[in-house]
């Protein structure tokens, strides 16, 4: 397998990565990870006239939490140093849940997280963990910075709202108003497979009441899920039974899924509501024993 | 392959398609001319003549052409030969001393960690990956470390064996070394 | 002074592998690690629609491109009459095609370039053409009314339908089911499945001008049997053709079929008089090479009230792709199909199966497996399976009531095959222990109290491996010997040459130790070669488990020759005569003064500088090996799983193999090949599959979509063994490369099943992905048929 040609430029600024974005005029993708990329320009799914190299971009490959608590994530984190990293599980518990099952273990040493959110694979784990989030992508444009919603982010199939001239800079996940608990569930038949169904949910809690919560949906429609209504349910509430059914019936009749040789439409929307119904299960049990 | 690359001396191009690079192959200095589209795998392979990285697929999934990349794994078939430059690779030829095999290497025949050899150089590539970073992992830790790494023949329970036992040599080495640094 | 064999690496020794010392340094020499002066090199264009008329194709832009050397299609191919070739199945298949493509991924156009970067880009801007014609993609559209016909290039060809065949005892069997208590029936697919190697197939082709001789370097499991072909294909001299079959990244009957790609740059060789090389990428190997199974099958057993089988009917519908050119050389057109049932005792069999066309890949049958015992036993156990339940009898009672018994051999099977060793009741008693099966039954009735689903499930069964003997087996006409040269030097060193073709089992390690065993030379002094025809004595190649039950054989056998000669040398040293001196392992001693005796190795130095008069000078000889029956193997497999009520997800919890393959030359080689086989016991039960849309195309075209079971996934496996020598193999070996492969995944799905059992659901076709199996548990219907097309219910 072999790739098409392309020119290659390896800007060492942000600015000079944007000034090459301009001039690519959208035939220009960015490389970070490439674990998506590259695949699909070997298989000739993909074939930009130019790609430009962020990695050799200084400063980009940072991950963690501000005084505030709001956490950033840099353009060039790859999945790998999240897995790592030790104070991950406390401060962002769906993101500690999630790193694990993405791909490989080897995919996991090059891939990004936000290569992975802008590549919006509608099967890709961490928009939806994102979303649940409330995160957003920083973007970086000739005319300086703005911040997306991960929910408005994903326009579609391996589609962005990134102008052409724009580099996603950061993801950024919002200060916390509670306490954070959450987890991320994925059916996928072996490692590396695509999940057949994904759930992220990420909770806030204020005492024993949720006071913020995030439902995101990996592979059960043709872009990421932003169960917004099924989360809904859950906040003002202490995680009761009734609510998490609840939940658990609008994140399925949230979920948009095909029947594929993964699974039938039935069977996706049953395992949605199934992951919502044991994460939130198994929140509550913490939450009773930590009480 | 004829136009994808040329050892060079290590001066400026002017070639517009192709792009100089100066890469560290198990310590070895290369300067090559390449064109950006060519794999990181096959400037190794026909490149540089190192065919012990193999390359089983096209998608990223099989981790036949695994090789460290600053010591960390990489799927050297999803980077382009350009990302190359400045650092520092190792393959499994670099494992070897000329006299001596790396203890993995030794583990892998001892346990029968192989059968047709294809996978092999990829599996102990990350297996050292993994021991460099903790000595003494359970099996669990194992299977999972080597779980981007596919095998057809073994059933991977030797290969699990194999870096289990690897780990061990590698322990007592490591005590032994230790002893012979205090005593002398 | 007596030699200890172990020491010296002999029988039964765990010797280490001698290729490990290259492979581990990275050192192994697979096809694309090859590199000729001037060689280019080819990419295959491939067809993107699984039926359709070609209505032109326009290379020009391709030729245009800076570094083409050349473009093929089928039309040049048709020039020089090789459009088509003939497949072992006494079929055609085209090379590139011409009329019509008739699968996704056939070979419409090569193209030639100095660098395969260049080739592919040549390949991308060829232009074709196409009409798209309605896709069969399964056997009931095939024989379907009025459905179009795919080989509309054979004269002869009024439907889809290849061959129907039938054998066994019609009659008989009509009887038997006339007296039966109960009849037990099932119906099942055994999907569609891919060997898939790591390494994919590729050839270097180079033909040299000046001396009119093609080298061919190729990843294949039969190099003799391609010279061959070769010769009658391209109408060269087989003297001037020499196919080196260099080491092999794996191959599980996928490197054994001849490909379109291996012709093609054959021929783009003797135009261009370069080398050319050919390296198929993973979606070309996926999508266009030797699947294995894809059968319909279904079938009925004759019971009487207490379990004791009294008949057997089978019918079997399999699903050959475009072109009949299945890779296996029995004489039955179903090849071993009706191997099945091998090990009870039944008195009556009829099995009638039926082969067509689809637009799928062609080139079925041999995957880890013996031409359809794979198939066989699964369906087999099932069935018997299925028996239990329809009687309430315990699963491994109904088995042990109907094994042949330890005495009871020579056997004839139901459809007429012989059997000749085994122990069967033994190892399955073995691998009930071992799986702990009475408690485990307590535990599954615990665990149900709590809402968990535990199951367990058996597969026993003996398979015919190491093809074989002339009455059942030819290639082409020729018979399936194997051979083996062996040249003992003047320092008892020796060199030993086999017609096998390793891919991964260790014949340089394995077939040393039985010279060692037979000689008593040490296994470290010899080498062992394999693999190039222009070197090593015609074979038929490693596939089918055949290697040590027939090149393993003709090892000994010439070994025997080698000792026969070194005891005349023998004798003329001890100045006795030859009646008077005895033989132990690696001397010859005089039979009255034991002390006075001469090692092989200074009969091999007498051998070249003092020879008795009248003896010709020299160590050397060669053995061909004709089997005189297949040998039989008994596998028993157990495994225990849980199943999510709430998702159909299963784990494994044990896996317990038994395997009796006779005398075990290395037995850490042995249990390698065991475990792999039950990976992919594994691997074919859970997850892997090929299959197709309605439209023909593909899902599984890459590893993305086809699954290969990882490190984590994979179960760990307890091995047990049990030793029945085979009665006719020189050292009582038998094949077991392929044992666990076929034996284990009913053992997988009976135990899924079983953890099932309450819903009354009799099959879930494999493989048993989560959703099949969440649906037969909360719906209570049977899952049968490939996803997404479900055709079999």
């Amino acid at each position: 397998m072999y790739p098409p040609r392309f020119k290659y430029e390896a800007p060492d600024t942000v600015e000079q990565a944007i000034e090459l974005l301009r001039q690519g005029q959208g035939e220009a993708k960015v490389l970070a990870g490439g674990q998506s990329l590259v695949p699909m320009m070997k298989l000739r799914f993909a074939a930009p006239e130019m790609l430009i190299d962020i990695n050799n971009i200084p400063g980009l490959a940072y991950h963690g939490a501000d005084p505030d608590g709001t956490y950033r994530i840099g353009a060039l984190c790859r999945h790998v140093d999240l897995e790592k990293a030790e104070d991950l599980a406390e401060q962002q518990p769906t993101m500690a849940a999630a790193a694990p099952l993405i791909a490989d273990p080897i995919v996991r040493t090059r891939g990004t997280l936000v290569g992975s959110v802008c590549h919006a694979d509608p099967q890709g784990d961490w928009a939806s963990v994102m979303s649940s989030l409330g995160g957003s992508i920083v973007a970086q444009g000739p005319n300086g910075r703005r911040s997306i919603l991960v929910a408005d982010f994903v326009a579609g199939p391996f589609q962005n709202v990134l102008r052409p001239d724009e580099l996603a800079i950061e993801a950024v996940v919002p200060a916390p108003v509670g306490t954070r608990a959450g987890s991320y569930l994925k059916l996928e038949r072996r490692v590396g497979d695509y999940a057949t169904v994904g759930v992220a949910v990420s909770l806030e809690f204020s005492g024993n009441e949720v006071a913020r919560a995030g439902i995101g949906l990996t592979s059960v429609g043709a872009s990421t899920i932003n169960a917004g209504e099924a989360a809904q349910e859950l906040v003002g509430d202490d995680l009761n039974a009734g609510a998490i059914e609840r939940a658990a019936d609008l994140a399925a009749q949230a979920s948009r899924p095909r029947t594929d040789h993964r699974g039938s439409e039935a069977y996706k929307r049953h395992i949605v509501a199934t992951f919502v119904t044991r994460i939130l299960s198994n929140l509550r049990l913490t939450i009773q024993e930590v009480a | 392959m004829t136009s994808l690359f040329t050892k060079v001396s290590p001066e400026p191009t002017t070639d517009a398609g192709v792009r100089r690079i100066t890469v560290s192959i198990n310590g070895n200095q290369h300067t090559v001319d390449v064109e950006p589209r060519l794999l990181l795998a096959h400037l190794i392979r026909q490149g540089l003549d190192l065919t012990g990285t193999h390359t089983g697929c096209d998608t990223t999934h099989c981790g036949a052409c695994t090789v460290l990349f600053d010591g960390t794994p990489v799927k050297s078939c999803t980077m382009f030969a350009v990302q190359a430059e400045g650092h520092e690779i190792t393959t499994v030829e670099g494992l070897a001393t000329a006299s001596e095999l790396h203890p993995i290497q030794e583990s892998f025949k001892d346990e029968h960690g192989l059968q047709c050899g294809f996978c092999t150089p990829g599996m102990m590539l990350t297996a050292k990956a993994l021991l460099d970073e903790n000595p003494d992992p359970t099996e669990d830790e194992v299977r999972w470390a080597l779980s981007g790494n596919l095998c057809r023949c073994t059933g991977y329970q030797n290969i699990v064996k194999s870096v289990l036992a690897a780990a061990a040599r590698l322990r007592s080495q490591g005590a032994t070394d230790e002893e012979e640094g205090e005593t002398s | 002074m007596t030699i200890d064999e172990i020491k010296i690496g002999g029988l039964g020794a765990s010797r280490s592998r001698v290729e490990d010392n290259r492979f581990v340094r990275g050192k192994g020499n697979y096809i694309d690690d090859i590199s000729l002066p001037g060689m280019l090199h080819m990419e295959i264009l491939r067809s993107p629609l699984a039926h359709a008329r070609i209505k032109s194709i326009d290379a020009s832009a391709a030729w245009a491109i800076p570094g083409v050397r050349l473009v093929l299609t089928g039309e040049l191919m048709a020039s020089r009459n090789l459009a088509w070739m003939p497949t072992l199945s006494y079929d055609t298949q085209a090379v590139l095609a011409t009329d019509k493509v008739r699968f996704q991924g056939q070979e419409v156009a090569c193209v030639v370039a100095d660098d395969p970067y260049i080739a592919k880009d040549a390949c991308e801007a060829i232009i074709v053409d196409y009409e798209p014609l309605a896709a069969i993609v399964n056997p009931t559209q095939a024989m379907a009314d009025g459905a179009p016909i795919i080989r509309d290039d054979k004269e002869n060809q009024h439907d889809n339908v290849i061959f129907d065949w039938e054998i066994g005892d019609k009659d008989g069997t009509d009887r038997a089911f006339a007296d039966a208590d109960v009849v037990s029936e099932l119906e099942l697919h055994y999907p569609r499945s891919h060997p898939s190697p790591i390494e994919t197939c590729g050839s270097i082709a180079d033909f040299d001008r000046s001396t009119s001789k093609l080298t061919l370097y190729m990843t294949s499991q039969a190099p003799h049997i391609i010279r061959a072909a070769v010769a009658m294909v391209a109408e060269l001299p087989e003297h001037m053709i020499r196919v080196v079959s260099p080491d092999l990244g794996g191959g599980f009957g996928n490197k054994v079929p001849i490909y379109p790609g291996y012709v093609v740059s054959i021929l783009a060789s003797i135009l261009l008089e370069r080398p050319v090389k050919w390296i198929e990428d993973k979606t070309g190997n996926l999508i266009s090479t030797g699947f294995g199974r894809d059968i319909y099958l279904r079938g009925q057993l004759a019971l009487r009230k207490d379990g004791k089988i009294l008949g057997v009917r089978m019918h079997a519908d399999s699903d050959h792709g475009a072109f009949f050119s299945d890779a296996q050389p029995s004489k039955f057109k179903i090849g071993l199909l009706h191997s099945a049932f091998a090990c009870y005792d039944i008195p009556a069999a009829h099995l009638t199966a039926r082969g067509v066309y689809t637009n799928k890949a062609p080139g079925g049958v041999a995957y880890r497996c013996s031409f359809r015992v794979t198939e066989a036993m699964f369906f087999q156990e099932r069935m018997v399976q299925a028996a239990a339940d329809d009687l309430g009898i315990d699963q491994a009672e109904i088995r042990r009531l109907n094994f042949v018994r330890d005495d009871d051999f020579p056997h004839r099977t139901p459809f007429g095959f012989l059997t000749d060793s085994g122990q069967y009741r033994k190892c399955l008693d073995i691998g009930l222990e071992a799986i702990g099966y009475e408690d485990f039954l307590k535990e599954k009735q615990e665990a149900k109290k709590n809402g968990r689903l535990l199951g367990i499930g058996i597969s026993t069964m003996t398979e015919p491996l190491g093809a074989g003997n002339s009455r059942e087996y030819d290639i082409l006409g020729i018979k399936m010997f194997d051979s083996a040269e062996l040249r003992v030097h003047m320092t008892g060193k020796a060199i030993l040459r086999t017609g096998a073709k390793s891919q991964g089992q260790g014949h340089e390690t394995t077939w040393a130790q039985i010279v060692a065993h037979e000689l008593g030379i040490p296994a470290e002094d010899i080498v062992v070669e394999e693999g190039d025809t222009d070197t090593a004595p015609f074979g038929m190649g490693t596939y089918a488990s055949r290697s040590t039950p027939v090149a393993g054989a003709a090892v000994s056998m010439v070994s025997r020759k080698i000792r026969a000669k070194a005891r005349k040398i023998a004798a003329h040293l001890l100045e006795v005569s030859e009646e008077d001196i005895d033989w132990e392992l690696g001397r010859f001693f005089v039979r009255s003064s034991p002390d006075t005796g001469v090692t092989i190795q200074e009969c091999a130095m007498a051998a070249y500088s003092n020879v008795p008069d009248g003896m010709e000078p020299g160590l050397e000889n060669n053995a061909y090996y004709d089997p005189p029956n297949l040998t039989w193997p008994f596998g028993c497999y157990i495994t225990t799983v849980e199943v999510d009520p709430e998702t159909g997800v299963w784990d494994v919890l044990k896996v317990v193999a038994v395997d009796d393959c006779g005398v075990r030359i290395n037995p850490m080689i042995v249990e390698g090949q065991i475990m792999g086989g039950l990976a992919e016991a594994y691997a074919i039960s859970s997850m892997q599959m090929i299959t197709f849309d309605e439209q023909g195309n593909c899902v599984g075209s890459n590893y993305m979509d086809y699954l290969l079971p990882t490190a984590w996934e994979t179960p760990g496996f307890e091995l047990h063994e049990v030793v029945t020598p085979c009665p006719h193999h020189p050292i009582g070996a038998k094949g077991v490369g392929e044992c666990a492969t076929v034996g284990g995944p009913a053992a997988f799905v009976n135990a899924v099943l079983d953890a099932l059992k309450d819903t009354g659901v009799r099959n879930i076709d494999m493989p048993l992905l989560p959703d099949r199996v969440y649906e037969a548990l909360t719906e209570h219907h049977d899952v049968s048929g490939a996803p997404p097309l479900r055709t079999g219910s």
